[in-house]
């Protein structure tokens, strides 16, 4: 009977990789074949290289492969040192304790409220320019220059780099709690070594494997941008994720190639970054053995990695937090004129007039994310139960495939089968694909807790006759209660920001507050965006909150619960 | 407190944890090569009063007092400038760097760089492990990890030592040979050393009971 029952958990810890891993799987099929001409839909079934030959002629071409390279290599590696700095020059101190809930606040801004919110700040019309004009800056018109959508894409550079520095740091502190981190750099400075130098020489290398994962989340969606390259990048030509998706949504046919050469070469891009950076990661840690043999106890480069990581992780908090307020304010604007900072008068008639929208775009969104986020639930703690032999183990890999590509790369793909099936565009596939991108966030999160759980307690039930089946809801769901709630919240925020695969999945037909923003966003209409990004914001707050106020609600009941 | 400028001398220390008292008014007086060992019940400042001489006493822990290493005063010093070493239960070996590379890590800086190397030799022959520079420390012994780990806190060349319950994690059979090797290798550097442990079979040298 054992043995009967561990097969069917087995075949049930399936369910999570194969939901994610068959449309993932299918999508790469669907942009890779197309690459080399083969796609029967649109009854080509030969090879070819012209679709990769018109990518590469295309004018566009050279130019966006250069801001992508700039603004995502130089995002995700900006991101990286900036968040081991910052770590490192703060760990020492009382106030690396208190990071948490802030960090948490400013991680559940939507990237599309934040990128909506940063070019409200920083547009030559924005509010930086309201504050300081005309009398510092003696401008009386907006000046005529491009801060939004450079060329060069330094400001999708920047928004990158400050978005994602805050979600490395927060997984930098969760990995830390997996050594003996306050006692080694305590040992490392009885030695002689500075706070920062003991950090970045002891601790650093020894979380590293454990956010390894998130970093190279970090480079493929900082490569693949396209709620943050569409509002801060460049436009003529935009960033190669952004020319994907322009040529999928064409109406000429023969684009249909050369975009799926484009996403494959967006695919390309990814590895290869992931690849320099994996080579650098090695450089780095043969210097740092040379630092050790060196002997040397302190320097600039403290100074200087201190300095650099606490300016953008500050940077990070503020922007995040000024993003904030600037929809909030445009939101309530009444009549509002260059170059005043403030709105000369405040209306709530663009909530009012919103109002049925809102409430139309907020039941799709919250319903999109809770059934996405339940799905998830159940089957990463199948799969994690499958898998759990009573030891520690580290997270599978292919559940988190997802996360790890540029999902310009393999969400369009995806869509071939979906026609070809004829479910394109319904509420069913949206959920799916949201799927893709909730359950690997969910499984992330729950793997710590899960292995963390005592074997004992289980063994225990097991002993007093409970099947493995009631142990698991009886015994371990709910001594998991805290960090399910959490996840729940993760989940839901992840599901609630998605704006690509929305679009593709819903095939247009489908609208959440996260679409209309992003619709709304290349319009000129401030005061109906301002109000759209607002009602976005809040949700992924509320679930913060109510995760929050549930586990501390529980907490206060079993004060024995741990985890 | 007559005022000697070699050892360690601790003038009137008192720690509270939240504005309750640990520790009121204790003074110390440590002789350079003498070793002081303080027993008592958990929970009545023993490690705390390791944690103010070492620099890391953290909130919600409060201390002040006098702490004088060799004729420097300590108390308002970061960690790193104090020239402390310290030995805790758990050897805390560095887990991505080989056995080699956690010694050499200790060494001062003003070593030359060809010296590094003939130094971590010659620590491993101490510590009676002399091949195993190369080795990852997960291989290691409880037993063979605690001497590195002590080779370590003394290529680093500490003015003072302090030992926190250093022997408690090691199986019973070992300890003696431990304790022995332990008091062996620093007996020879002549430093000051405090010993903090509830095991009375660990005492050394003078003995302070707090309660």
């Amino acid at each position: 009977m054992t043995r009967h029952s561990g097969t069917r958990w087995w075949i049930a810890g399936q369910l999570l990789p194969l939901a994610l891993l068959l449309p993932t799987g299918f999508g790469l099929l669907g942009v890779l074949l197309p690459t080399f001409g083969f796609h029967p839909g649109l009854n080509e079934t030969g090879f070819s290289l012209q679709a990769i030959n018109a990518l590469t002629g295309d004018p566009s071409f050279g130019q966006a492969i250069w801001t992508t390279l700039i603004s995502g290599l130089g995002g995700a590696f900006l991101s990286v040192g900036a968040a081991f700095g910052f770590c490192a020059s703060i760990y020492h101190t009382p106030w690396f304790k208190r990071l948490r809930a802030p960090l948490s606040a400013a991680l559940a801004l939507p990237h599309v409220s934040f990128a909506v919110g940063f070019a409200f700040l920083l547009a030559p019309s924005g509010f930086l320019a309201r504050l300081i004009s005309p009398e510092i800056s003696g401008w009386q018109q907006p000046p005529d220059f491009l801060i939004v959508g450079d060329p060069w894409a330094l400001c999708l550079l920047i928004g990158l780099a400050l978005k994602e520095t805050l979600f490395l740091v927060l997984m930098i502190i969760s990995a830390l709690g997996q050594v003996r981190a306050d006692a080694m750099v305590r040992t490392a400075q009885s030695y002689g070594y500075g706070p920062v130098r003991a950090f970045m020489l002891i601790i650093a290398p020894q979380i590293y494997r454990q956010i390894r994962i998130p970093i190279s989340a970090v480079i493929a969606s900082s490569v693949g941008s396209i709620d943050l390259a569409l509002v801060l990048g460049p436009s003529a030509p935009p960033t190669l994720a952004v020319l994907v998706l322009n040529w999928f949504g064409d109406f000429d046919l023969e684009l249909q190639f050369q975009a799926a050469a484009g996403a494959s070469t967006l695919l390309l891009i990814s590895l290869v970054a992931i690849g320099i950076w994996d080579v650098l990661e090695r450089l780095t840690g043969q210097l740092g053995r040379l630092w050790i043999w060196s002997g040397r106890r302190s320097g600039w480069a403290d100074i200087a990695i201190a300095a650099f990581g606490q300016s953008v992780a500050g940077l990070s908090l503020f922007a995040s937090l000024l993003s904030v307020l600037v929809l909030l304010i445009w939101s309530f604007a009444g009549q509002w004129q260059w170059p005043e900072a403030l709105p000369m008068s405040w209306s709530l008639s663009h909530w009012g007039s919103s109002m049925a929208a809102i409430i139309k775009l907020s039941v799709t969104t919250i319903g999109l994310a809770c059934i996405s986020t339940l799905l998830a639930l159940i089957l990463c703690l199948i799969a994690l139960e499958a898998r759990d032999k009573g030891g520690r183990s580290r997270p599978q890999i292919l559940p988190l495939l997802p996360l790890l590509l540029p999902q310009a790369s393999f969400l369009f793909g995806v869509t071939i089968l979906w026609s070809a099936l004829h479910w394109d565009g319904s509420v069913a596939i949206v959920i799916w694909t949201h799927l893709l991108f909730v359950g690997p966030y969910i499984y992330l999160s729950l793997h710590g807790p899960f292995q963390a759980l005592d074997p004992r307690s289980a063994l225990t039930a097991r002993t007093l006759g409970k099947t493995r089946w009631a142990t698991f809801l009886e015994v371990k769901i709910p001594l998991l209660f805290r960090p399910i709630v959490t996840a729940a919240a993760i989940g839901f925020s992840v599901s609630v920001t998605l704006y690509l695969p929305t679009l593709v999945a819903g095939a247009g037909r489908i609208s959440t507050l996260a679409t209309e923003t992003l619709a709304l966003a290349s319009g000129g209409d401030r005061k109906t965006l301002g109000v759209i990004a607002i009602s976005l914001t809040v949700l992924p707050f509320l679930a913060l909150l109510a995760s929050l106020g549930l586990s501390d609600f529980v907490a206060t009941r079993r004060k024995g619960l741990l985890i | 407190m007559n005022h000697q400028t070699s050892g360690l001398s601790l003038e009137t220390v008192s720690i509270s944890i939240e504005s309750r008292p640990l520790l009121s008014n204790f003074s110390l007086h440590i002789r350079s090569g003498e070793v002081v060992t303080i027993m008592g019940p958990s929970g009545v400042g023993k490690s705390s009063l390791l944690a103010f001489v070492s620099g890391s006493l953290r909130p919600p822990f409060q201390a002040s007092g006098r702490i004088d290493l060799n004729g420097r005063q300590l108390a308002d010093l970061p960690i790193e400038q104090r020239r402390v070493g310290v030995i805790y239960q758990d050897d805390l070996l560095f887990a991505h760097l080989t056995i080699a590379e956690n010694l050499a890590f200790a060494l001062p800086s003003k070593i030359a760089r060809r010296e590094r190397q003939e130094r971590v030799k010659a620590a491993l022959v101490d510590a009676e492990l002399p091949d195993f520079g190369p080795r990852d420390p997960a291989t290691l012994s409880g037993g063979q990890r605690a001497r590195i780990s002590l080779m370590r806190a003394l290529l680093a060349e500490p003015e003072a030592l302090l030992l926190d319950e250093p022997f408690s994690k090691l199986d019973p059979a070992l300890r003696d040979r431990m304790r022995a090797f332990t008091f062996e290798r620093i007996s020879a550097r002549a430093l000051p050393v405090l010993l903090v442990t509830h095991d009375p079979a660990d005492v050394e040298g003078r003995l302070i009971t707090l309660s």
